[in-house]
């Protein structure tokens, strides 16, 4: 039984549309692959020496007090992006399978998960380094099994609460504020649950607890799964009740309002495109990194634009990068109705923009760390506004990537954004500006350089109506092409 | 009105569609029957401009399809769910079409209101998306969008596949009165021979991309048919 599931398994991920990309692009990935591979041994091995050197205690303790967050981060992020298991029961449900084996393969598959053996390249060589450092071996071995059942632990956790957003949201909330109160030394939540964690070594049995936690929870999932394998019970689709609205405060704009008002529906009611969002948000607090002097590489002067520009423009990069493909779905409508490219491209210029406006305003709490850093923030949204939007726009007729606008899936690149054109075009993104302002900083004065790179933008923002005009005729000429990518989605 | 000159559609080596000659009249009602990759699709595709001809061209109204946008105001179409916005509810989809075509609210519900029949109460005011309405609903929906706006030109699809019976009644006299009342060009393809003899006046027999038969509907029509597929 279990062979024909892994057959069909193999099938899929060989047979699937993203995995048929070019061969000089796997090789890329796989460099890609390596390098995380290495960064991560070389931080398992180095860590503990970092952490050594730097004093703050002993390293073994340093890990397990920090461990609760690394643990609820990790959490966060397979809510955000681990695949569901449940995907692809659908089509197994009326074969000769007995269910309790269906639910089987499915948990089973999540196992073999990167979510999961991928934390090993942190650990494993991290114990290691504890053994050869004279560790008690047995206290090692203890601490390293315990933790690893937590990790699967969260693996199971995770297949129970997905989609249950009651439970998601206030934990993260609970996590934010144990964050704070930690930061202004109020309360330290990680006192307690260091020492948890450090029984494990001290007492290595007690790593068969976090194994028997792990057992109470595959069964419950298990459980959990058999009793919900219906279509209309566990495997339905989450439906929402829909509501009609008007938005007819944008009917001013005439068919520009039309489009508009889609596109702020299409951002509401689509998990994709509201992650895109928040995570544009999450770009406002970006500059942080740079104006606090947080990290030291990036004392430079001329890596404050590069924060201005990320500040201001994180929707425009979450967002405005995948311009025609939040269309995907539908794209055969919008090319067959009656509707000029000029308009269609437009709305989602003035969408661009409005964000990027929004986005400046809230990071109007860049003045509290002087009004330097607001200036840069300032200036990168001009700069955004006069000559990334067209950029993104432009970017966007190459990507053809179709999007699902109902699943996280992918929400974090995909392989298919990354082409030449579209790498070719990051450089006038990011880099330009760069090079604007160091030159007017190291000539005449860092005034010099903000208004150069405003100048910049301005200049982009005058010359609208010609690249509007470039960027249609492309957008005409990938016509086809992007219709037929859009088709492909697996 | 539409008129198709020497028009071939090519992929690789296999040519999937190829028409000589093919003039649509104003007001016709014209059937497209074939069987699994006749070129049905392919067609209406090219007459939407969804693809580009390896040779020749359409004229949609004195409209070269593939050189001009001019055709959209006047042509409308459902081919299949990429038609539909999924994150829209059925009012708001209609009504987004409808400003596309210059057409107000009032306008959009008054014409909505001449098909309630045909909805049988399952598309309007139902507080769902068109996501998450049934196959049948959605093809309901995505019908009726096509009617928004006056066009000249309407293309469907397979509009009775998935449809409920009663409501595969109501869409023939639909396509009927759209056909005689108004001077509409109504293109429909279909699997079903029963109903495109019921419904069209001419209907054309594609056979792997070629135009093999070409009829006036007569009350022999369909036995023709059924024994060119049935032989």
């Amino acid at each position: 039984m279990f062979k024909h599931f892994i057959n069909l398994q193999w099938k899929s991920f060989f047979r699937s549309a993203s995995f048929k990309t070019n061969i000089a692009f796997k090789i890329l990935m796989i460099f890609g692959a390596l390098y995380m591979i290495v960064v991560f041994l070389a931080l398992g091995v180095g860590s503990f020496f970092l952490i050594k050197k730097a004093g703050i205690g002993d390293p073994l303790h340093v890990v397990n007090k920090f461990f609760i967050y690394y643990l609820l981060m990790d959490l966060y992020l397979r809510y955000v992006l681990q695949k569901m298991p449940i995907l692809n029961i659908k089509p197994l449900l009326y074969l000769p399978f007995k269910k309790g084996e269906v639910v089987k393969y499915s948990l089973g598959k999540t196992v073999v998960s990167f979510f999961n053996w991928g934390h090993a390249f942190f650990f494993l060589p991290f114990s290691i380094v504890l053994i050869i450092q004279d560790y008690n071996l047995l206290g090692v071995l203890g601490w390293h099994l315990g933790i690893m059942a937590l990790f699967y632990c969260n693996n199971f956790i995770n297949i129970m609460m997905n989609n249950k957003d009651i439970v998601f949201y206030p934990m993260l909330a609970l996590l934010a504020v144990l964050g704070i109160i930690q930061y202004y030394g109020w309360f330290d939540i990680t006192i307690y649950t260091g020492q948890l964690f450090n029984t494990l070594y001290y007492s290595p049995w007690t790593a068969l607890i976090p194994w028997l936690l792990l057992v109470v929870l595959i069964v419950a999932a298990f459980n959990y799964f058999k009793k919900h394998m219906f279509l209309d019970g566990g495997l339905a689709t989450k439906q929402t009740v829909a509501r009609t609205e008007d938005y007819t405060w944008l009917n001013r704009f005439g068919n520009l309002g039309t489009f508009l008002k889609n596109d702020i529906k299409l951002i509401k009611r689509n998990k994709r495109s509201k992650t895109a969002v928040i995570m544009g948000f999450m770009f406002l607090f970006y500059g942080l990194l740079f104006f606090t002097g947080a990290i030291e590489a990036y004392e430079n002067p001329v890596w404050k634009i590069f924060a201005g520009i990320f500040v201001s423009g994180g929707f425009l990069f979450s967002f405005g990068q995948y311009v025609p493909s939040w269309d995907s779905s539908y794209y055969p409508l919008m090319m067959s109705q009656n509707i000029r490219y000029k308009e269609y491209l437009t709305s989602k210029w003035y969408l661009i923009i409005i964000a990027t406006i929004i986005s400046t305003i809230l990071a109007s709490f860049y003045i509290y760390l002087g009004w330097d850093a607001y200036l840069a923030v300032l200036v990168g949204a001009i700069y955004n506004i006069g000559v990334n939007s067209y950029l993104v726009l432009w970017g966007g007729a190459y990507i053809k990537t179709p999007i699902d606008l109902t699943s996280n899936k992918k929400a974090f690149g995909d392989k298919q954004a990354f082409n030449t054109k579209t790498l070719l075009l990051t450089l006038p993104k990011l880099l330009l500006p760069l090079v604007v302002y160091a030159i007017g900083h190291y000539t005449i004065n860092p005034t010099a350089g903000y208004i150069f790179v405003a100048l910049t933008g301005v200049l982009g923002f005058a010359f609208k109506n010609v690249v509007f005009k470039m960027i249609e005729k492309i957008y005409k000429k990938e016509k086809y092409k992007t219709l037929l990518a859009y088709k492909q989605t697996t | 009105m539409i008129t198709s000159q020497n028009l071939t559609k090519t992929y690789g080596s296999q040519t999937v569609l190829n028409i000589d000659h093919l003039e649509i009249p104003k007001g016709q009602s014209f059937g497209l029957v074939g069987n699994n990759g006749a070129g049905k699709t392919t067609f209406f595709s090219l007459l939407l401009d969804l693809i580009q001809p390896t040779t020749g061209s359409i004229v949609n109204n004195e409209v070269q399809v593939d050189a001009s946008e001019a055709w959209k105001p006047f042509t409308s179409a459902f081919i299949d769910e990429t038609f539909l916005i999924g994150y829209l509810t059925p009012e708001e989809y209609f009504y987004f079409i409808g400003e596309l075509r210059g057409q107000s609210k009032a306008d959009v519900d008054e014409l909505l209101s001449g098909f309630e029949d045909f909805f049988h109460g399952e598309i309007l005011g139902q507080k769902k998306y068109l996501r998450d309405l049934s196959k049948g609903n959605q093809k309901k929906a995505g019908i009726v969008a096509s009617f928004i706006g006056h066009p000249e030109v309407i293309i469907l699809d397979e509009p009775f596949a998935n449809l409920d019976p009663t409501t595969q009644i109501r869409l023939k006299s639909i396509i009927r009165d759209l056909a005689q009342n108004r001077e509409v060009t109504v293109l429909v393809s279909s699997h079903d021979l029963i109903h495109v003899t019921e419904v069209c006046e001419r209907i054309v027999v594609l056979n792997k991309g070629d135009i093999v038969k070409d009829i006036q509907t007569s009350a022999e029509t369909l036995k023709e048919l059924e024994s060119f597929f049935g032989g």
